[in-house]
């Protein structure tokens, strides 16, 4: 069962295992997610964790699929199909599991005092992913800026972010960053 | 991005609360609705999903949903996978929780596979690394704007310990790498503890 030995397997354990552990979701599995891909089994490079992320942000569809794209890095196609169940599957089983618990206890405090004390941890855990993939991204002083500059415009208007990132690549095209 | 930011509690106030459905979906059914606000959902599916399953198909109040997002948003793991498992669930058990997670999941998926594979090929040549380069760039700047919306509350009631907690967070994953699990398995119980001690005292 050496994860070495089976590229699959391992990206199965991994992410699974990874899973349990994204409190606020995939944004905040972000750095954990470099630091396994990136830090310590070298499936990517800095600059293609920031890639990837850039990729999964564009495409439709949930966040989560950056593990998509590490999964395909790391054995193709098996490897892709893997990594996204492993990393979606169980939460969603235990998520099945915990309503049905519920449905008696209606108004019971507990799950607002849990909500209540993860928030900021997850808040925590996104900004340490922002930082993680703006240390690969924002290399130049005018990349720096198009971050700050998309960071204003989100946070300060209702515009849909998929134009931002469009903007992005535009500018990027034009040579900018 | 919005994924990850808590539902507006009133945004789906407009839709009268009796409107539900009496006629729950089938599983085909299931599968190409969740496909659908998958595929449509640039930049966060919640918005997307909220529509389609209050407005559109009425098959939840928007209560109902807040309250199945909330149970989704506290639990580990992607929160729209986790509420496409559950949602398919209510109606059609197990079958149906699976026919709803592999909608969500599946079609989009399977895109992102193409994009891999262009990826490999491609990624190396200068006019799309620029491209690349830029939308990195914006993809930052989005999820910083993310989490200083989620801030804002936070810094609002100017209550001390959970901005400790975020900022220690944030110090240990950030700057010093720590695992993700050994991390939270210390401040997860912490928090527990300081919420519980803050409400008490603030009910007291």
């Amino acid at each position: 069962m050496n994860s070495d030995a089976n590229p699959v397997w391992g990206l199965v354990v991994t992410f699974g295992l990874m899973s349990l552990f994204a409190v606020g979701g995939a944004n905040a599995a972000i750095p954990e997610m470099h630091r396994i891909a990136v830090d310590m089994h070298h499936w990517l490079t800095d600059k293609q964790f920031a890639d990837v992320f850039a990729i999964a942000q564009l495409s439709p569809g949930p966040n989560v699929l950056i593990v998509t794209l590490i999964g395909y890095a790391v054995a193709g196609f098996g490897g892709a199909f893997a990594a996204t169940i492993a990393m979606c599957l169980p939460t969603a089983v235990l998520a099945y599991v915990v309503s049905g618990l519920l449905k008696g206890s209606k108004g019971a405090r507990w799950p607002a005092l849990i909500r209540t004390a993860l928030v900021p941890l997850s808040i925590g855990l996104m900004g340490a992913s922002a930082l993680i993939v703006s240390q690969a991204a924002d290399r130049t002083w005018p990349a720096v800026v198009l971050t700050v500059g998309a960071a204003a415009l989100a946070f300060a208007t209702k515009i849909n972010p998929l134009w931002i990132l469009l903007a992005g690549g535009c500018l990027g095209l034009a040579g900018v960053v | 991005m919005s994924s990850n930011s808590p539902p507006a509690a009133s945004s789906g106030s407009d839709v009268p609360l009796t409107a539900v459905q009496t006629q729950p979906p089938g599983l085909v059914t299931l599968f190409f609705a969740f496909a659908k606000m998958s595929l449509a959902g640039f930049g966060g599916v919640l918005p997307f999903a909220r529509r389609a399953i209050v407005e559109r198909h009425r098959w939840m109040t928007a209560d109902e949903f807040n309250e199945t997002f909330a149970l989704c948003h506290f639990l580990p793991g992607p929160n729209i996978v986790n509420l496409s498992f559950v949602f398919g669930s209510r109606f059609r058990g197990l079958t149906g929780g699976l026919a709803a997670f592999f909608g969500l999941v599946g079609p989009p998926m399977v895109l992102v596979m193409g994009l891999a594979v262009l990826y490999a090929h491609f990624g190396d040549i200068p006019v799309l690394r620029r491209i690349l380069a830029g939308i990195s760039c914006a993809a930052v700047g989005l999820l910083v704007a993310t989490v200083f919306r989620m801030m804002m509350p936070l810094i609002g009631r100017r209550e001390l310990p959970p901005l400790i907690l975020m900022v220690a967070v944030f110090t240990a994953i950030g700057l010093a790498r720590w695992p993700l699990q050994f991390v939270l398995l210390v401040a997860i119980p912490i928090s527990l503890g300081v919420t519980f001690l803050m409400q008490k005292r603030a009910s007291a």
